[in-house]
């Protein structure tokens, strides 16, 4: 059951810090908003990104999490710089030169733009989901009101990936133990006759879970497992966050 | 006092191969039965029909006085707890303590009285400190254990078993075996492993066909090896039941 760094579970950075012991919907709430006034901040006002960086910077200090592991985590964003830096190649008129390359200075913002809100966006989630147990984050969703079921569906996500993998897994090796190297797409009939057994395998234990479910009661709605006590104080120093990045995004508007 | 009448159970599968033959099975209260059977005997067939997730072709269930049908089913669930194969299949929820939490949140219970329930059911099962892992962090033995735990915080009347071994390795059995000992509850276990029935139960009944063949003390059961012979069960090599100790 190893390879807890492949499970969304192993997302989490255990700490003891104020950021991880704030309840979990004040920090998807706060994520949110917070996210959402970044996206509001008029491109043009670069010096207020800058703000925006400096509050998540300091919060990643505060939750001491390791820069590397956040650093490492940036590769999801990798396709989105990647167009960033495609616009300004192909972006209209008019243009300047930087560097001696003529670029649009349109497609320049908008790489610019894409750039620094994905970025931000980004470390936001990393600094959610490395402060916060996965547990603990579908339980936050729920009480911010998600619907029951669609919170239900991402819990099994999460419980069943490793297992599924697993299987996966082990189908693999039965696969390449009797001969099976596909190297080229024809070869993939093999492949995809694993796809198919694992899907009927995935679809008969969701039956038996099904059956288990039943067999405790379950009728149709998740039953409220936790004893929750809201904490005023958490939700202010959470709302801290949200507060300052509207701040930021609304001077940026006003000057 | 009968914790568990089966009377006349007969069950076919939806393609009509029959499943089920006419199962009578007495249980008495607090008693710990095997139910021992080759694969393919029924033997998870009747399980499931015992908190009547399958209802019966023809035949009748009880649980103490009340039948099991489809308006008494979701009290029967919380009387019978089902303890399945493959702990993977029982525990779906995102931590141990939500997966125990699941069975008496869906009875109504809340709050302090759910905490209680499910902290006396992980101290049963030896696993006090095990509330806030994910199920995919314990091992084999732990999640079956674990799966033991999130039917006991049901509270329940009659505790059933299904392949409670099933690819254990021998100190999770022993430890699984400490754990159902202690339990003062009627329990039927459902197995193939039969040096388990003999070290858990003292009676046994086979089943084999869709039907009960043999019932009677474990022990008796199990030195008569052309019983066992002619309904494909076996004993490991070595093992006599004979000179195998309480």
């Amino acid at each position: 059951m190893g390879a807890g760094h492949s499970h969304p579970a192993g997302l989490h950075h255990p700490g003891d810090s104020v950021v991880h012991r704030l309840p979990a919907d004040a920090k998807v709430l706060a994520t949110l908003v917070f996210v959402l006034a970044v996206v509001a901040t008029p491109r043009e006002a670069v010096w207020a990104f800058g703000l925006h960086l400096a509050i998540l910077v300091v919060l990643l200090v505060v939750a001491r999490l390791p820069a590397r592991a956040v650093v490492r985590r940036f590769h999801v964003e990798v396709p989105f710089l990647a167009f960033a830096v495609f616009l300004p190649i192909v972006g209209s008129d008019p243009r300047v030169d930087v560097l001696g390359v003529p670029l649009s200075e349109e497609g320049l913002w908008a790489g610019w733009n894409i750039a620094a809100k994905g970025t931000l966006g980004v470390l936001a989630a990393i600094l959610l989901s490395s402060s916060t147990p996965m547990a603990e984050l579908l339980r936050g969703v729920e009480r911010l009101r998600a619907p029951k079921v669609m919170v239900a569906i991402a819990g099994f996500t999460v419980r069943y990936l490793d297992v599924i993998v697993g299987e996966a897994g082990r189908m693999r090796i039965a696969r390449v133990s009797r001969g099976d190297d596909p190297r080229w797409i024809w070869q993939a009939r093999a492949t995809a006759a694993t796809a198919g057994t694992l899907f009927i395998r995935s679809y008969e234990r969701g039956e038996r879970v099904h059956l288990a479910m039943l067999s405790r009661g379950y009728d149709g709605a998740m039953p409220e497992v936790h004893h929750h006590h809201p904490s005023r104080g958490a939700w202010v120093i959470a709302a801290l966050v949200p507060v300052l990045g509207a701040s930021v995004a609304t001077a940026a508007h006003l000057l | 006092m009968t914790a568990l009448h089966v009377e006349g159970l007969q069950y076919a599968y939806p393609d009509g191969r029959p499943a089920l033959r006419g199962v009578d099975l007495h249980v008495a209260t607090g008693e710990r039965v095997a139910v021992l059977g080759p694969n393919g005997a029924g033997k998870t067939t009747l399980v499931l029909h015992l908190n009547g997730i399958l209802r019966p072709s023809a035949g009748e269930i009880r649980i103490g006085d009340t039948p099991v049908t489809p308006a008494t089913a979701s009290g029967i669930r919380r009387r019978v707890a089902i303890v399945f194969q493959d702990p993977d299949d029982q525990l779906f929820m995102p931590t141990v303590h939500d997966d125990v939490a699941f069975g008496p949140a869906n009875a109504g219970l809340r709050d302090a009285a759910l905490a209680e329930r499910v902290r006396d059911a992980l101290i049963a099962v030896g696993l006090p400190d095990a509330g806030g892992r994910a199920p995919h962090h314990l091992s084999l033995g732990q999640r079956r254990r674990a799966a033991v735990a999130t039917v006991l915080s049901m509270d329940p009347e009659i505790l059933v078993l299904d392949e409670p071994t099933a690819n254990l390795d021998p100190a999770a059995r022993r430890e699984l075996a400490a754990v159902l000992r202690t339990l003062e509850l009627t329990t039927l276990v459902v197995t193939h492993d039969l040096p388990y029935a003999l070290e858990l139960c003292g009676r046994s009944v086979i089943l084999d066909e869709g039907r009960v063949v043999a019932d009677g003390p474990t022990r008796e059961l199990l030195a008569d090896r052309e019983l066992l012979a002619a309904h494909r069960l076996e004993l490991p090599y070595g093992f006599d039941p004979t000179y195998a100790g309480p």
